[in-house]
């Protein structure tokens, strides 16, 4: 019997606002513990939270950026558990009313695209850690971190769309790539600003009813969500050919040994007794707030991608390369705008030293004048490198850098006619021999012009030079 | 001195008749020779409120501008955070609790001038309505200690009636200001949900909670409205609309006003005859200086106090999770694990009447029970005050008993939940509603204990109460303080 898998993937975006959710403390990663609290995220007695607008913000552009129906009117609900990390606790997250529903984002799957559908995305805040004194199992002491506490999170849902791991990937890729365009998450999965939980069950193909599904956790790079739904659609499909059936359960991801496992301890079934805080009021957006937002929508992966092939005269593979990051393919699009050329060549020239640019050691300048000077002769590609890497080092202009060290070759044929006649000059047997038909000789020619030029003479030129005054 | 009223005390140390010093003193001896007798403290400031007097003196004598209730001595309901000083809401969880930070109301009162005496014994967790719950000790009445002073804000009312202070801020959720207030000859206000902040005071259920004056009289309640109202950013359910002046209220005429009589407010069983009484004295009052009465109906009233049980234990059940144990507050000594510490914690901290509700909340809102419980309460809310909505239509205020009777003696509804949550069967609309109450002394029983009159306006109407109350107030004087035997 042949399977196929039903794949449905939550994603917890970590908003990058400065300030956290319900409060003005830092929403920064990597503080000392406890460092950025205040008796509003450590849940003192009497204290209120108020809604940062910021942060609404950034889930309104994500929702119009994914096609979704933003809400006029939303509900912030309580989650009520008991944990040390939650210090109210309750986990204030919209339940019932979320910001916004239905929407989807389209992915490359066997070379065309596929609609993958977003139920829908809805704010809440983060919890605290816990750091345990040793093991977990029997720790002496453990302590909590609250500056995680109500750092803005969005959780983005989505249908269980995808039918391969590879799609799932596709899928995880691409909403990340739409977050980082809009700068909204930094996208980082290993410092868990997003995070990803896996909804998968498998099916007998052409049945419509779902199998039962397994929820997967704790997966912290886009090649380990992959692995793990591999893993837990081979783990399914085998259980049911052995004649077993799949137990519907939370499973963890084991990065080291490449397993899933169920996850430790009894499940407890949890009734959260879900209420509407009643210390928020109901999030109310106007149309005129939403079309401001749509005004900030910048242009997204797919279409840039789109745009780059089609009209600067790249490859789609290359666009894609550049796309990979809203600043390296707008880094290309201000080289080409100063120097044009062959956009072949800015593209190379970009994804080489994407590094650079992200790390904003070069300018548009340095590459647009780097290709330039390249085309028209004025340097080789070696001293082009050499160049780059100059700037690089020193954060000077690359023409600059070019006169002060000398790098500019000699393209003037007139210049080099006085140098050309003092080497034939000099090797009379040689130019009798290659006039009599040697014409190999006429690399021996351009190596001694180059040698009395220090390298700096153009060699294609040299070689036009000397097969006119050898001719 | 102890008896002058809130202005006259502000209008004495502006004037330089009396420092603040010299007031704040003569308080603190009179507390140390009355609290024992009534228990309205739980924490006094002794060297804390003198030398915030003697500031208020020094910014005085430097010709400073001066707050309206400058070197004037208050206290505040235990439930209000107030920084660096103990803030316990009458729980044995919070017994040595020290907020860092200041409730909104505790810093308006500071930003006044006004001097803090100390912090109000009350209701635990303002849950209750005789102020027998405190984890403290109950507080009795000042016109006779062997009966409460109504509750949950029993502390600031017996603390005003004993001339332990020239007003107080309490919080009302069902009655909390209100019924107090009326058992102890006493003005207390409960204004509009949200005129004032709620930031840092400490929630029991957080959408009927609201923070309002207790004075000696209506023209004090009105400049004490005025000191603490006002919109606050960090409560995002507090509204942001200009502070009326509200003395000015309290002295015009209420000429023309229609003051309406709910028919099912004197239909209650149970309604004392001395309190019969008094109603019809407060009516006469009114129409006697030109108001007209008129019959009303809310028709939804005898839902109003299953509502409220099913409403605010289910907020107060998660409002109260927080108490675990882990960050601040009491912990109970246990070898065992992380839930067994919460567990005791809470067992130990919380008393009798805390965990009653929080139990009814917990399972009004849990899985299978939600709709049928919170959800239908949350229609029936909205039905009651679409009953108001429908009645402020027709009139300006609407007039009331504040309680069904006088102060019961100690101990006599303790054993009986249900009975003690029936005196506050005036009181709960008004928070469902949202609207604003006040209560003003309009008689005595025979046995010589106060009862109170209740009135109620539409959404930010309070000028309209103050207005009402002060005629009440003006034909139907009271005395300043409770005679206290051995005072
Ligand atoms: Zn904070």
């Amino acid at each position: 019997m042949e399977f196929e898998a039903v794949i449905g993937l939550e994603v917890h975006a970590q908003l990058s606002t400065q300030s956290k959710i319900f409060c003005a403390c830092s929403a920064a990663f990597g503080a000392p513990p406890n460092e950025n609290t205040c008796p509003v995220c450590t849940g003192m007695p009497g204290v209120l939270p108020v809604l940062n607008r910021k942060a609404v913000e950034f889930t309104i552009r994500t929702a119009l950026a994914t096609s979704c129906a933003v809400q006029s009117k939303s509900v912030f609900a309580r989650k009520n558990y008991f944990y040390p990390d939650l210090p109210k606790a309750y986990q204030i997250s919209q339940y019932e009313l979320p910001l916004a529903l239905a929407g989807h984002i389209d992915i490359e799957a066997d070379g065309g695209t596929k609609r993958i559908g977003i139920t829908r995305i809805h704010m809440e805040e983060d919890a605290g850690k816990l750091v345990h004194e040793g093991e977990f199992a029997g720790a002496q002491a453990s302590l909590a971190d609250l500056n995680r506490c109500s750092v803005p999170l969005m959780e983005i849902v989505s249908e269980p769309d995808m039918r391969t791991p590879e799609e799932g990937g596709a899928y995880l890729r691409r909403l990340r790539d739409i977050l980082v365009y809009l700068e909204v998450c930094d996208g980082n999965m290993e410092e868990g600003s997003f995070r990803c939980d896996a909804n998968v069950s498998v099916r007998p193909k052409g049945q419509k009813e779902f199998g039962t599904k397994a929820e997967l956790k704790n997966m912290n790079s886009f090649r380990n969500v992959e692995k793990a739904l591999e893993y837990e659609i081979r783990r399914q499909v085998e259980q049911i050919e052995d004649g077993g059936t799949v137990a519907q359960e939370t499973r963890l991801w084991d990065a080291a040994a490449n397993v899933t496992i169920p996850m430790r301890g009894k499940e407890e079934a949890h009734d959260y007794r879900y209420f509407p805080d009643p210390d928020l009021l109901p999030l109310i957006v106007d149309d005129a707030w939403i079309d401001a937002l749509r005004k900030t929508i910048p242009e997204l992966p797919a279409e840039k991608v789109a745009r780059l092939a089609s009209t600067c005269g790249i490859s789609r593979y290359d666009a894609e390369l550049l796309s990979s990051s809203r600043a390296l393919a707008d880094f290309f699009e201000a080289s080409v705008k100063i120097y044009g050329g062959n956009p072949k060549v800015s593209a190379n020239e970009c994804i080489h030293w994407k590094d650079a640019v992200a790390a904003g050691k070069i300018s548009p300048e340095t590459i647009a004048h780097a290709v330039e000077d390249r085309e028209t002769g004025k340097i080789s590609a070696t001293a082009s490198k050499t160049l780059v890497e100059l700037v690089i080092r020193t954060g000077k202009p690359l023409r600059q850098l070019r006169e002060e060290k000398g790098l500019s070759q000699v393209s003037d044929a007139g210049a080099l006619e006085e140098t050309v006649a003092k080497v034939i000059a000099a090797n009379p047997k040689e130019a009798e021999s290659y006039r009599n038909g040697k014409a190999g000789l006429l690399s021996f020619f351009v190596g001694q012009v180059m040698k009395e030029t220090k390298g700096k003479a153009n060699p294609k030129i040299v070689q036009e030079v000397l097969k006119k005054k050898l001719g | 001195m102890h008896e002058w009223t809130l202005q006259e005390a502000a209008r004495k140390v502006r004037d330089k008749e009396i420092s603040s010093r010299e007031l704040t003193r003569a308080l603190l001896d009179r507390i140390e020779r009355i609290n024992p007798k009534i228990n309205a403290y739980v924490t006094v400031l002794h060297d804390k409120a003198m030398a915030e007097a003697t500031a208020r003196d020094e910014t005085q004598a430097k010709g400073e501008a001066l707050g309206v209730l400058h070197g004037v001595p208050l206290g505040l309901k235990d439930i209000f955070c107030t920084r660096g000083i103990r803030t316990t809401c009458g729980s044995r969880i919070l017994s040595y609790f020290l907020p860092p930070y200041d409730a909104a109301v505790a810093e308006k009162v500071a930003a006044s001038g006004a001097v803090l005496l100390g912090k109000h014994n009350m209701d635990e967790f303002a849950m209750g309505s005789s102020t027998e719950t405190s984890h403290f000790g109950p507080t009795r009445n000042p016109w006779a200690t062997g009966r409460i002073p109504g509750g949950s804000s029993g502390g600031t009312a017996a603390a005003v009636a004993a001339g332990l202070c020239y007003a107080g801020v309490g919080t009302d959720t069902g009655g909390s200001i209100r019924q107090p207030a009326s058992l102890c000859g006493v003005v207390g206000v409960k204004p509009t949900y949200g005129r004032v902040s709620r930031y840092g005071m400490i929630a029991f259920a957080s959408s009927l909670d609201q923070g309002g004056p207790v004075t000696r009289t209506v023209p004090d309640a009105a400049m004490m409205l005025g000191v603490i109202a006002g919109h606050d950013r960090r409560d995002s359910t507090s509204v942001d609309l200009p502070v009326p002046d509200y003395p000015a209220a309290a002295e015009r005429p209420v000429k023309g006003m229609k003051v309406g009589l709910p028919r099912e407010y004197f239909e209650v069983e149970g309604l004392d005859p001395a309190v019969r009484g008094a109603m019809e004295k407060a009516l006469d009052a009114l129409v006697v200086q030109g108001a007209q009465a008129v019959e009303i109906s809310l028709p939804h009233t005898s839902f109003a106090v299953a509502t409220y049980y099913i409403i605010a234990p289910a907020e107060a059940s998660s409002n109260l999770a927080r108490y675990d144990g882990v960050r601040y507050g009491y912990r109970a000594k246990v070898a065992g694990g992380l839930i067994e510490m919460m567990s005791r914690t809470r067992a130990e901290g919380f008393g009798a009447e805390v965990k009653r509700r929080i139990m009814i909340g917990t399972y009004a809102l849990s899985a299978g029970y939600y709709e049928a419980y919170y959800g239908k309460a949350q229609k029936v809310r909205t039905l009651i005050r679409r009953d108001f909505d429908a009645a402020f239509a027709k009139v300006d205020a609407i007039l009331t008993p504040t309680s069904p009777t006088p102060a019961f003696r100690l101990g006599e509804k303790t054993g009986d939940p249900l009975t003690m949550y029936l005196s506050d069967i005036f009181t709960i609309p008004c928070n469902l509603a949202g609207i604003p109450g006040i209560s003003v002394p309009c008689g005595m029983s025979a046995e010589g204990l106060p009862i109170g009159a209740q009135l109620l306006a539409g959404h930010f109407r309070e000028e309209t109460l103050f207005t009402a109350a002060a005629a009440i107030e003006r034909a139907l004087p009271h005395p300043p303080v409770a005679p206290l035997e051995g005072a």
